[in-house]
């Protein structure tokens, strides 16, 4: 055999080839990515159901529609409760650390793929890519589903609760009343949304992702989940 | 002068566990020759499987060196040490350690994606080295879908994707029963005489002896003794109850 030639450098690998790498892995494991991504569903579905409700409560209460309601929700006349400020940082906080788990756990049984892919010679950037790139899909599809239903069940709260006014006072689109607070808007709300879950989707996979790229593949291998 | 294509000098390696310090490679010194076929002996917990990493580049030692063709492993660059995994030594792993995700052929292609190889020509390498080792018929099998010993040897085919020089077998026959690790070992055998290629494989099976040119007796982390084919006399012949 050949072979005393210096060690070249590795090259870097087609975007294209990573994207049929992902895609492949998302569908072979189509099972375990449902129930990751409907994890990121959940915490999103939650968030946009209780930020939605407060803006239909707030556009609503400033129409003046709702002062039965609004006094029985020790709502103050104008502005949101503390109450409600609470419901806000605690969906926020229920839905990071949902999804942060729920990537966690997806990479880390996956650590000792990570190794046996650089044992046959990938960069550690191609293994953040792949990941990157899987937690994103995941990310997109599960936040957006998640963000529908939470924004449909918000409506439909809203509706049992103020009837077909809702229509008539809760902007699709950013708005900002003369005599009012600032509202969001449905359509805002979704992409909000959409984009949070995206991005701690993300987060949440490519951090633990490039943990384990860094990691001798000897190591990577050893970790028993 | 002999080709040496794989030596270590004062290969320390030591884990830390909490406040311990487990010392598993204790100062190795070794020199392999190309085209010999090497295996690694000793129990477990003697440090085989630790050298074995040192020699693949998978992990880094502690202190020492490992060269590879002449070239010092812990002075190349990350992209040189992936180009090296990928073009210079092909691994087998005990538990096959294939991608569960792909299949035999997708797992025989993936090293070859990686060296840059064009799609048509690593569709055809992946089917002529699965034809080689037996399992043209299942070649879009998952893994989950195969036997131990067809899972093997799409891990040997897998290692030999970019033509390395080197192969590292660690315990390949170990999950197998006698008949299939029999076979393992020929198979790894035939690449060793017919293609020339450096066979290094940590082991305690018996069998693998007498197919090795030599035989390095790890104890303790440290080198025990070195012995030449010649110099051993051991009956596999009836292991395999033939």
């Amino acid at each position: 055999m050949q072979q005393k030639t210096p060690i070249a450098e590795q090259i870097d690998l087609p975007f294209i080839e990573s994207l049929r790498i992902s895609f492949q892995s998302l569908k072979i494991r189509f099972g375990r990515s449902i129930i990751t991504t409907a994890g990121i569903t959940l915490g999103i579905a939650f968030l946009v159901s209780v930020w939605t409700n407060n803006e239909i409560d707030l556009a609503l209460q400033e129409s003046g529609r709702s002062s039965a309601i609004a006094s029985l929700d020790e709502t103050t006349e104008q502005g949101i409760s503390t109450k409600d400020i609470w419901l806000i940082i605690m969906s926020l906080i229920v839905c990071v650390v949902g999804i942060a788990n729920s990537m966690l756990m997806a990479v880390t049984e996956r650590f000792r793929e990570i190794g046996t892919m650089k044992c046959l010679g990938a960069l550690d950037g191609f293994v953040v890519r792949l990941f990157l790139l899987e937690s994103g899909f995941q990310g997109f599809a599960g936040a957006l589903i998640g963000a529908l239903i939470g924004a449909l069940g918000a409506i439909v709260l809203g509706l049992k609760n103020y009837g077909l006014d809702l229509f008539f006072y809760f902007p699709l689109l950013p708005a900002h009343p003369e005599d009012g607070p600032m509202q969001l808007g449905l359509l805002l709300l979704i992409l909000l949304g959409c984009v949070l879950g995206m991005i701690l989707a993300v987060i949440g996979s490519s951090f633990p992702a490039w943990r384990a790229a860094k990691l001798p593949p000897a190591e990577a291998m050893r970790t028993e989940v | 002068m002999p080709d040496v294509v794989v030596k270590t000098e004062d290969v320390v390696k030591e884990y830390r566990m909490g406040s311990n310090v487990l010392r598993a490679l204790d100062g190795i010194n070794i020199e392999i020759e190309r085209g010999e076929y090497i295996s690694l002996m000793g129990p477990s917990g003697s440090g085989k499987s630790t050298l074995f990493n040192m020699i693949g580049a998978l992990d880094r030692p502690t202190e020492g060196n490992v060269y590879i063709d002449g070239q010092n492993m812990s002075q190349l660059s990350q992209r040189q040490i992936a180009a090296f995994r990928c073009h210079r030594v092909g691994y087998i792993f005990q538990s096959y350690n294939l991608l569960h995700v792909r299949t035999a052929h997708g797992n025989v292609t993936l090293p070859m994606i990686f060296a840059g190889i064009p799609e048509k020509q690593r569709n055809e390498k992946a089917e002529k080295l699965l034809d080689m080792v037996g399992l043209g018929d299942r070649m879009y099998h998952l893994p989950d879908e195969l036997s131990g010993g067809q899972r093997q040897r799409v891990a040997i085919a897998r290692a030999l994707a970019n033509d390395p020089s080197i192969i590292l077998a660690d315990e390949p026959t170990a999950n197998l029963d006698t008949v299939t690790g029999r076979e393992i070992i020929d198979l790894i055998k035939q690449l060793n005489t017919e293609h020339g290629v450096t066979v290094i494989s940590a082991t305690h099976d018996l069998k693998m002896l007498d197919v090795s040119d030599r035989i390095v007796d790890i104890r303790d982390g440290y080198v025990e003794r070195i012995r030449h084919r010649d110099e051993i006399e051991i009956e596999v012949g009836e292991v395999g109850g033939e």
